[in-house]
């Protein structure tokens, strides 16, 4: 349980006057955890980031300490940083935030991250359409060397450390972290099979950590405040706190910093965060973790917004996306809005992936329009079994977890709403007929 | 002898004027560079896609002498340039109209009426989803990190959100 009291960590600084500045990030006591941590050694460093039980906050929560560990040591080729905020996953928007309105935090983590493991070369990978939080990143950047932060010394200490920006340019795919290390080379997204994994072979055959923005951005405050401070903000096994990002049917959507422990039923009902839903209407089903989580029923929402917790309900916290649908929401078109992404962002190497998420896609548009026929559903389900089956989750058949991620929604679907599925295909239409969106469909 | 070419070749049809002016040949010689020095010596080929961004920046598009270009800069087969080109969407093969509209329409702005703001700019436009005139190229995209500030669109790069009717014809009418 949390020991220490709450207060927001990451998002204390947004909106207010030049926040992305270097003088107001100082103002705040910035880059004073970046002074703490070269007073350790890279190893101690690593330990710390252990204790405070920070997880990444890019969707899988992978304990971000002990990836940093498993960096060889003695290895002779150089080692890379590569900071994924391939920021993509439909729900989540949380690290554009960070990137617009405090960039020096995550850079402070980057510099923290380098130093503790060795890195002199720092890519930072944006998704295409970040041009304005690029800018914003590259202006960053720009002043920590003119500060000496980044460039040949850091903070005065002999340790070089170059950060580049790079944009990608329109593919989810490379948000996965082999995709992404394939982009940063130059090529095509196709994501690589693992082992090995990034920390020993990773960019251009060398050992590279992939972490997320948030997750970096996070690590300054481990070094300020202390480990155990840090710890205590969360549950047993994951600290601090996390942004999550809530969209969809729900009077005030956007993100909001959370300690752990929140419910998704505070996210959404709390006047503090999402203030419900418009009168009248009631919670039809909740996406929990970006598009790709199983998703949630009504009464499922007292969950804490936590990796473990949410694991328990065979679904997944993921990137913090949150998507609220209210009882006039129609869940075929939703799925089938959802399943034509996966279509849309399939990378074409694995079969099952490539040729499953456009027949998913087929299929869901043929039930929506009236003219599904009996046996579809049936078919929607075999086909979402050969990309990946579940329960649980991750037994997909691909090399990467797309083809997870585009089988789950529909498994999730399935089970809760199956006859919504069959009444379209019984009555030879959709019962919300041209009114699928719930309550604020209707745009003007 | 061989007359015909192998399958999975790419030859650039020549063209009747010079890629570059001397200044867009300045620029993409300076850019080219300085994005070449963020890579190690031995990587040039990894600076693909800022040297296709950057491409795409001086013509609005990426014509196939310019793939040749970038390609023979960053010391691969134009093949190479071609494959990353038509793998990302950012990438434009083909001449866009002036005005590149990506309208999102996945889940959360669907929630929030984007179907029917694709409809409106349907007519607005006199075209359809995926079609391109002189002026402006309309296309349906994918989540694009606006969940919260529903229904989002992006005209050449630059973002607009919290997007309702009135709000989308000034956009619209400070195009010139």
């Amino acid at each position: 349980m949390a020991t220490t009291a709450y207060e927001p960590l990451i998002s204390a600084a947004w909106g207010k006057p030049n926040s992305w500045t270097l003088d107001e990030y100082r103002k705040r006591g910035g880059y004073k955890g970046l002074e703490k941590a070269l007073e350790l050694t890279p190893a101690q460093i690593t330990d710390e980031v252990k204790k405070s039980n920070l997880r990444g906050r890019g969707g899988a929560g992978f304990p971000t300490g002990l990836k940093w560990s498993f960096v060889p040591k003695d290895s002779p080729k150089p080692k890379y940083l590569a900071v994924n905020g391939d920021e993509s996953e439909p729900g989540t928007f949380k690290d554009r935030y960070i990137l617009e309105n405090d960039p020096h935090m995550m850079l402070e983590g980057i510099a923290i991250a380098s130093y503790a493991l060795g890195v002199h070369t720092c890519y930072v990978y944006l998704r295409g359409e970040f041009k304005f939080q690029a800018e914003r990143t590259n202006a960053a950047i720009r002043e920590a060397y003119a500060a000496g932060i980044f460039g040949k010394k850091m903070m005065g200490k002999d340790f070089q450390l170059d950060c580049y920006v790079v944009r990608g340019a329109g593919a989810y795919i490379c948000g996965e972290e082999t995709a992404l290390l394939e982009s940063l080379e130059g090529k095509k997204g196709w994501p690589r099979l693992k082992p090995p994994f990034p920390a020993v072979v990773g960019l251009f055959g060398c050992p590279t950590v992939v972490n997320n923005v948030e997750t970096l951005a996070s690590v300054p405050h481990v070094f300020t405040r202390g480990s155990g401070w840090y710890a205590g903000l969360g549950t047993d096994k994951s600290g601090g706190t996390r942004l999550v990002c809530l969209s969809g049917t729900v009077n005030r959507p956007g993100v909001y910093e959370v300690p752990l422990h929140a419910t998704f039923s505070e996210l959404i009902f709390d006047d503090k965060y999402g203030r419900g839903l418009p009168a009248g209407r009631k919670v039809k089903a909740v996406i929990p973790g970006g598009s790709s989580a199983p998703i949630l029923s009504p009464d499922e929402l007292d969950v804490a917004m936590e990796f473990e917790a949410v694991k328990v309900k065979q679904t997944m916290a993921g990137s913090g996306g949150v998507i609220v649908m209210d009882d006039t929401t129609c869940m075929v078109r939703s799925l089938w809005r959802v399943a034509r992404f996966y279509a849309e962002e399939s990378c074409g190497q694995c079969t099952p992936c490539r040729e499953g998420t456009p027949w998913q896609t087929r299929i869901l548009r043929k039930i929506e329009e009236g003219r599904g026929e009996p046996g579809d559903v049936q078919i929607l389900s075999n086909v979402a079994s050969s990309i990946a089956p579940y329960p649980p989750i991750g037994l997909g058949n691909t090399i990467c977890a797309l083809g997870d991620a585009a089988a789950l929604p529909t498994h999730s679907f399935l089970m809760r709403f199956k006859d919504e599925f069959e009444a379209h295909i019984r009555e030879h239409r959709c019962p919300f007929g041209d009114k699928p969106w719930g309550a604020f469909g209707d745009w003007s | 002898m061989l007359t015909t070419k192998p399958f999975g070749t790419y030859e650039a049809p020549a063209m009747a004027e010079p890629l570059f002016t001397p200044e867009e040949q300045k620029k993409f010689d300076a850019e080219i560079a300085e994005i070449l020095s963020h890579y190690p010596a031995d990587r040039k080929s990894a600076a693909m896609l800022p040297a296709l961004r950057l491409l795409q920046e001086l013509k609005g598009w990426l014509p196939p002498e310019g793939l040749k270009l970038v390609a023979s800069r960053l010391g691969v087969t134009p093949e190479r340039a071609y494959e990353v080109a038509s793998f990302y969407v950012m990438y434009h093969l083909k001449k866009p109209g002036k005005y590149v509209v990506d309208v999102c329409t996945n889940l959360s702005c669907a929630l929030w009426g984007a179907e029917k703001m694709l409809a409106y700019l349907e007519q607005k436009l006199g075209l359809k989803a995926g079609e391109s005139n002189e002026r402006f190229t309309l296309r349906e995209t994918e989540c694009l990190a606006s969940c919260g500030t529903a229904p989002c669109l992006q005209i050449n790069e630059d973002h607009h959100e919290s997007l309702n009717k009135a709000k989308l014809d000034a956009i619209f009418e400070k195009l010139s």
